[in-house]
């Protein structure tokens, strides 16, 4: 496990995305035992900061606030991320901006 | 008979367009779209230079909603007490069809959208494509969206560089985490006289792009961008996944936070509030990474087919994506109109984009991307060389001074005066 400079929480930027979750549906889904080392790598791209780790080592990982940019795809696509689907029609975050 | 002549996926730069070179031909066009509207899943750093655009839309400047025109180019290497700039301007760079314009795709994308319609495309939005539909011989024959099945004699995917369906079409595989990169970007809000007085400009017409090497990265390859919008300002990161994902110990958002509180970055966007945080990759990989073209039946355009060039001075997509979809909507209407939408039939598409300077600039660029991923001294030893050397010209501190050439070489030579020479030969042959 790598001890990781974090310093900011970004929820409160993410508070500021529109979203439309899919309560029922998660489109990404992680293998049962996602490896410590694996897991490390989608902490370190993953630009909305949904792959977390707390001070007890527990893991979490939230689709919720997705920016579906697929990384967590490409990164871990043949290891952990056993799922990557796009969320349900008309569903996730929508950018106004973008 | 097939419901549709052509389905287009993804209402983005590249599918608009071909949606809407093909209702212009008098094709029946569906465009099916998963975001609510076009640009709700769509995100770019960004800028767009205009030449292709202009192409197609001629008046454009009047018509689209465009932030500001970029007339101050920056470009950085950024060490994390440092930050040495070169700024540049120029009246060729604001010369019709060689400016370029700071974007946000939520809006743009929906004008883009609204000229394929009414030229009088078709557009669904809400719904993903899932699945093509193929016949016995394997050609393309339409897609598959909402359980519903919708027939189509070409299909055309602008889905973006996270497509789910080329793998499908034309067998493309998931690309390496050494090809993509994945971008980071907040939406900064401030009132537009404050933008324009921070970059100092004199309209609120006037943008600056800025691009970062170094610590926005935290030495990482890749590097952080600024462009200016009418009242907000677009930051962020793009980092190669493989990377970034091996050993980093910063996650990519907090290198975020970091560029956001740097020196050189702060006084740009103090008293601004975050209005949107994003997410989006982008395909580095260059020629080498792209997939087929042309399937049986099927085109692909735009970052789908990973169309895109970042020379870390120099990024560009969405004038690719435009030209491509210009491209694909002409050539698939020649198609349908030899009643030939196989594989050969649609050929003349890639021989377009061989004759364009779409694939002329991703061949003529094919070995950057090697140089940018094993060249680490960009991100590490020459923002700290130019930091070094610039302290020894502007710090004064009352000691005897030396010959510039006695304090300067020894810094040189720390990163050796071999690589620097190595570092610079490569660069300018992979240019």
């Amino acid at each position: 496990m790598t001890e990781f400079d974090i310093r900011d929480n970004i929820d409160a930027f993410l508070a500021a995305n529109k979203y439309e979750v899919d309560e029922e549906h998660a489109h990404i889904e992680l293998v049962d035992e996602p490896s410590d080392d694996e897991f490390d790598k989608l902490i370190r791209v993953c630009p909305g900061a949904l792959y977390k780790r707390d001070e007890t080592g527990k893991r979490t990982f939230d689709y919720a606030g997705c920016l579906e940019c697929g990384t967590c795809r490409i990164a871990c696509g043949e290891t952990i991320v056993q799922r990557w689907e796009n969320p349900q029609p008309s569903m996730g975050v929508e950018y106004r901006y973008g | 008979m097939a419901d549709f002549d052509a389905i287009v996926v993804g209402a983005g730069c590249a599918g608009s367009v071909a949606a809407y070179e093909l209702a212009s031909a008098g094709k029946s066009v569906l465009m099916v779209e998963r975001g609510n509207y076009a640009g709700a899943k769509n995100m770019t750093g960004g800028r767009i230079y205009s030449h292709s655009l202009k192409k197609v839309f001629p008046n454009f400047e009047q018509e689209a909603p465009l932030e500001r025109r970029v007339v101050t180019e920056r470009v950085s290497l950024m060490s994390p007490d440092a930050n040495l700039t070169i700024g540049f301007r120029s009246d060729e760079m604001l010369k019709e069809g060689q400016d370029s314009y700071t974007v946000l795709r939520g809006p743009f994308d929906q004008w883009l959208a609204s000229k394929a319609e009414e030229a009088g495309a078709e557009a669904i939005y809400g719904i993903a494509v899932e699945s093509l539909l193929k016949d016995g011989s394997g050609k393309v024959t339409g897609v598959r969206a909402a359980e519903d099945e919708i027939s189509a004699e070409v299909v055309i995917l602008c889905d973006g560089v996270n497509s789910l369906l080329t793998a499908e079409a034309v067998g493309f595989k998931t690309p390496e985490p050494h090809t993509m990169a994945v971008g980071i970007k907040q939406v900064i809000e401030l009132p537009s006289a404050v933008v324009t007085d921070r970059i100092l400009a004199v309209s609120d017409d006037e943008g600056a792009a800025w691009l970062f090497a170094g610590d926005a990265t935290h030495g990482h390859i890749g590097g952080g961008f600024m462009y200016t919008n009418r009242d907000s300002i677009s930051l962020g990161i793009v980092a190669t996944i493989s990377d970034l994902m091996a050993n980093s110990s910063t996650p990519i958002y907090q290198m975020l936070e970091d560029l956001k509180r740097h020196p050189s970055v702060a006084p740009l966007i103090r008293g601004g509030k975050v209005v949107e945080h994003s997410g989006h990759m982008v395909p580095e990989g260059g020629f080498d990474m792209m997939p087929d073209m042309v399937g049986d039946g099927v085109l692909l355009a735009g970052e789908s087919a990973m169309m895109c060039v970042n020379l870390g001075y120099q990024v560009r997509g969405m004038d690719y994506a435009i030209a491509a979809g210009q491209m694909a909507g002409i050539e698939a209407a020649k198609a349908l109109d030899n009643g030939n939408t196989s594989k050969a039939g649609l050929m003349g598409y890639q021989q377009a984009l061989e004759d364009s300077f779409v694939l002329k600039d991703l061949r003529q660029f094919r070995r950057f991307p090697h140089f940018m991923e094993s060249t680490s001294r960009i991100f590490n030893e020459y923002p700290a060389l130019a930091r070094d050397v610039m302290n020894e010209m502007f710090v004064c501190d009352g000691t005897p001074v030396k010959p510039l050439r006695k304090s300067v070489m020894p810094l040189v030579k720390q990163v050796g005066l071999l690589n620097i020479v190595k570092d610079v030969r490569g660069g300018v042959s992979a240019l």
